[in-house]
């Protein structure tokens, strides 16, 4: 069996009284799209944070293709190849949509201890910023304040920025919430032609976006991963049925 | 033995000053998110009201209420003038905003009184020593301050653990938007609690008269230590604030009280106070930097 | 960003070059010669203010305790010039100097120093402890100085003469004030080289957000206090300046007011922009100057110029003066700006259930 690019063991974290995270055990395997479904408030975003290092976890294990994470601060983990995407945008908002990406790329080159030359002049910033930004949509919008793109194109901007870094496993924290139809549909077909490249963990509320892309699926309610399988057998799990998908029959 | 209860005493007395302090400023800043310089002006403001009217008057007793009194009214005044403008700008305009307020009343405190330092006679029970232990008597006004102090921390852990205004003070700390979701008042909450703190300034200002000198500048010096005694208790924590004061109170008096001694040993005296003098108003700075190594969120901030 | 834009008006920065080159000529004739000595500490003051604006503006750290390395600067000059003026080394090694090449660079290495080891410590925290613990650190080394008898303690220390610089009659005022325009221009030269670089990026991106850049793989910590020690060289070298200028240097020069003093200097000349800092100098300096000569308390005056600064303008005079010249691309900075402040208040920790689940169903 091939070693499975992210396994997590024994995850846990409190907020106080609450348990946010409940003992969870996840593998994403080498180049599945591997979505986590789960009600409001049931974890997921907290759970992305704790794999990119940006909550400790009060317990439990992460391991990044054999490669364990647990003493590693959030710019080591992506150095490693981990890149995430906000549920709430966080962007850059006074640089334009190239800055964000062209710094994106800067980092990931190395360090930044260089104080003499214009970083705007930077060709080897600029034309690989412009490559990734051709044929995403935001290739027109390429100099303008990320503070004056819409919501939909705020998105589409946070996904390029995770690719900029070269990640091996992309944790997408609900890229399709407050996109329009037609924005959804790009963006399914975008994370469907990634699919050969990364590795993901997608968190999505839009169901047809997760029968559309998903591998594999895991469920988490109250913090706790209550299933765990392929698409059909997902959908035949009755405790998921009752637990998250509500009553009747009809899938969402 | 009883020189060191003494000192003891001493550092206890000024640990539970800057207490007061230290509660009004860390309360401001855990609920409303801002850092307020002119805590120190208050505290300023408090003196010089009490000491004026204390003195006018010829009734120490007469002083509390008056500087309790002005230093609420300041407080809420400033709350509500500039402060509450404050609330979700950066730091930096809280800074630069609060320090034109310091400006403003700094200058505003030496027309009306002048720039020569103001004394307050103290009233003649307070005045005199009582005999806590065989060998050891120890002045009654600063035993008082310490009981002042003490009770004002007893207040305020059940004003926060037993109160509703205290639930609310706890959940606006984690939970700025809860607080206001639950549809309460946060304006009236706010000017609440600016008002109290401003309230335990006051009293600390007009305390310290009859010891330290009442004059200008004088809100600064008891700020910035007060600085380090929420930096070091940990940012929003009332009980942290207690007993770093209390920490800070003692070693700083310590020091002083010790360490030119020891510097004598070692050189000529004068030089030896100097610098001890020296060393020991920058101890607190140094005791700041060892818990900013080893806990950087303060002593008293659990992690979570 | 309008750092970007600040070097590509050469035509106005030409113009102000030559007039700060021709205004001793000016003051003379005019007969102002007291303006010379007031561009002078202006300039030093420019070059504090913008060092500090690095941190504040262009890294989103609001350090209040800059003056610390303006103090260091000032005493490296002082003490030197003791030593060598009683003949004796230093700790009993260091000779002393009155030679600027060596004095300027000492106070820039040694307030570097300082800035390393106080930006080290409290950059482990932020936000608001930051701003307590730079003041604190600031006020410790003031008590420390007060305390060095052998450099003057409260009374600080007087130097007879402003250091020599080779071929130069450095007792002419106006050589004096050449001299420190020809460092300003050149250490604005390397400021602005520093903001566009990789570095600046890095650095403005950090205030901006945090955390995205932890997401993109950027280790915070080392850049800021990069940061905070070219900014404390900075101050540490307009110190050194003030105190030759000045022939004295004096435990006041890190007074907490002092700090407040810089930081209102940037606010005034706007945050995060390169010559803002410079313009603010001279704002404040000629404030001060004229309240001073009208009444006693002037302070009182500041603290309330400094409150409607703070509370109805954003961006500090330039903007003010930008958006009075309706310059359009302002007008929308600033719209820009104040919606941010209105969206942070309005933000909900957490997106509205309900609002998710039409959300979800769609
Ligand atoms: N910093 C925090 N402090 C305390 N509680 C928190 C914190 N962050 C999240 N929580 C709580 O933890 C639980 C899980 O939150 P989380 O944001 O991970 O849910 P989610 O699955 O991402 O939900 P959504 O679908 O709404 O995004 C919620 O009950 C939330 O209120
Ligand atoms: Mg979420």
């Amino acid at each position: 069996m091939t070693q499975p690019i992210l396994n997590v063991r024994g995850l846990v974290k409190r907020f106080g009284g609450l348990l946010a995270t409940d003992h969870v055990d996840l593998t994403v395997q080498p180049g599945e799209i591997h979505a986590l479904i789960g009600p409001n408030g049931a974890g997921k975003t907290t759970l992305i944070s704790q794999l990119m290092g940006e909550l400790k976890p009060n317990e439990g294990t992460v391991e990044l293709a054999g490669q364990s994470l647990d003493a590693l601060p959030t710019a080591q983990r992506v150095g490693l190849g981990l890149a995430r995407t906000f549920q709430i945008t966080c962007l850059l908002p006074d640089y334009t949509v190239i800055d964000n990406v062209a710094l994106a790329v800067q980092v990931r080159q190395g360090h930044s201890f260089r104080f003499w030359k214009n970083v705007r002049a930077d060709h080897s910033l600029r034309d690989e910023a412009s490559t990734l930004l051709t044929g995403t949509g935001l290739e027109p919008r390429a100099n303008e304040l990320v503070a004056n793109l819409s919501h939909g194109e705020q998105k589409q901007l946070e996904l390029t920025i995770a690719l900029a870094t070269q990640p091996r496993l992309l944790l997408l924290d609900e890229p399709m919430a407050g996109l329009g139809h037609v924005e959804s549909q790009q963006m399914i077909e975008t994370l469907r032609g990634l699919k050969n490249q990364v590795s993901m963990l997608l968190v999505e509320h839009d169901m047809d976006a997760v029968f559309a892309l998903a591998d594999r699926i895991s469920v988490l309610v109250y913090g706790r991963v209550i299933a765990s399988g392929s698409v059909d057998e997902i959908r035949q799990n009755p405790e998921v049925r009752t637990a998250y998908l509500g009553e009747g029959d009809e899938l969402c | 033995m009883t020189l060191f209860l003494e000192q003891l005493l001493n550092g206890v007395q000024f640990g539970v000053m800057l207490f007061l302090m230290a509660a009004g400023l860390t309360l401001i800043f855990g609920i409303m998110g801002v850092i307020n310089l002119a805590h120190g002006s208050i505290y300023m403001i408090g003196a010089y009201a009490g000491t004026f009217v204390a003195t006018e008057t010829g009734s120490f007793w007469l002083g509390i209420p008056a500087a309790l009194a002005a230093a609420a009214l300041a407080g809420v005044v400033i709350e509500f003038l500039v402060v509450r403008r404050l609330y979700g700008r950066d730091h930096l305009d809280q800074v630069l905003a609060t320090f034109g307020l310091i400006l403003i009343f700094n200058q505003a405190v030496t027309m009306l009184f002048g720039r020569q330092p103001l004394f307050v006679q103290m009233p003649s029970i307070l005045d005199g020593s009582v005999e806590l232990l065989p060998g050891l008597s120890y002045p009654i006004y600063r035993l008082t301050i310490i009981l002042v102090g003490l009770l004002v921390a007893f207040g305020l852990y059940l004003l926060i653990n037993r109160t509703r205004i205290g639930m609310l003070v706890r959940a606006g700390s984690t939970n700025r938007e809860m607080v206001r979701a639950l549809g309460v008042d946060v304006r009236l909450l706010y000017t609440l609690v600016f008002g109290l703190g401003a309230l335990l300034a006051g009293l600390a200002g007009f305390m310290a008269g009859p010891i330290l000198a009442v004059q200008i500048g004088m809100g600064e010096q008891i700020l910035i230590t007060t600085f380090v005694v929420v930096v070091i208790g940990g940012v929003g924590s009332i009980r942290g604030a207690f007993f770093a004061s209390l920490i800070l109170g003692i070693v700083d008096t310590g020091l002083r009280a010790y360490l030119p001694g020891l510097l004598r040993q070692v050189m000529v005296g004068p030089e030896a106070d100097a610098l001890g003098a020296g060393i020991s108003s920058m101890g607190i700075y140094l005791l700041m930097a060892i818990v900013l190594l080893i806990r950087p969120k303060g002593l008293f901030i659990r992690n979570s | 960003m309008n750092s970007e834009t600040s070097f590509k008006r050469p035509a106005l920065l030409a113009a102000v070059l030559i007039v700060l080159i021709a205004l001793p000529t000016i003051a003379d004739a005019t007969g102002y010669s007291a303006l010379t000595s007031l561009a002078t500490r202006i300039l030093i003051y420019g070059i504090a203010a913008a060092s500090l604006n690095l941190v504040l503006g262009y890294g989103g750290l609001v350090s209040f305790g800059h003056a610390a390395f303006f103090g260091i600067g000032g005493y490296v000059v002082g003490i030197l010039y003791q030593h060598y003026s009683l003949e004796e080394p230093l700790f009993g090694f260091i000779p002393g100097t009155n030679q600027m090449l060596i004095t300027l660079p000492a106070a820039i290495l040694i307030s570097g120093l300082a800035a390393a080891a106080i930006g080290a410590l409290s950059l482990r925290t932020g936000g608001v402890q930051f701003i307590m613990i730079t003041l604190a650190f600031a006020q410790m080394l003031f008590f420390l100085f007060v305390s060095l008898k052998t450099y003057g303690g409260d009374d600080g220390l007087i130097i007879r003469r402003t250091n020599e610089l080779p071929g130069l009659n450095m007792r002419d005022k106006h050589t004096v004030y050449y001299v420190c325009l020809v460092i300003t221009a050149a250490f604005f030269a390397l400021l602005w080289r520093i903001v566009n670089s990789r570095f600046g990026n890095v650095l403005v991106g950090l205030r901006q957000s945090e955390k995205r850049m932890a997401a993109i793989g950027l280790p915070a910590y080392r850049y800021r206090l990069m940061a905070f020690i070219i900014s404390g060289m900075g101050c540490g070298l307009a110190g050194a300046l003030m105190a030759n200028f000045l022939r004295f240097a004096s435990p006041d020069m890190m007074h907490w007011t002092k700090s407040g003093e810089l930081m209102v200097m940037v606010i005034l000349g706007g945050v995060g922009t390169l010559f803002g800092p410079l313009i603010g100098a001279a704002v404040f300096i000629v404030l001060e100057t004229t309240l001073a000569s009208w009444t006693e308390n002037w302070q009182l005056a500041l603290g309330f110029i400094l409150l409607f600064v703070v509370l109805y303008t954003h961006g500090g005079v330039q903007a003010l003066v930008l958006r009075l010249a309706h310059r359009p691309e302002n007008r929308n900075r600033f719209s820009e700006s104040t919606m941010r402040r209105f969206k942070v208040l309005e933000r909900p920790l957490r997106v509205r259930k309900d609002a998710r689940r039409s959300n979800g169903k769609r």
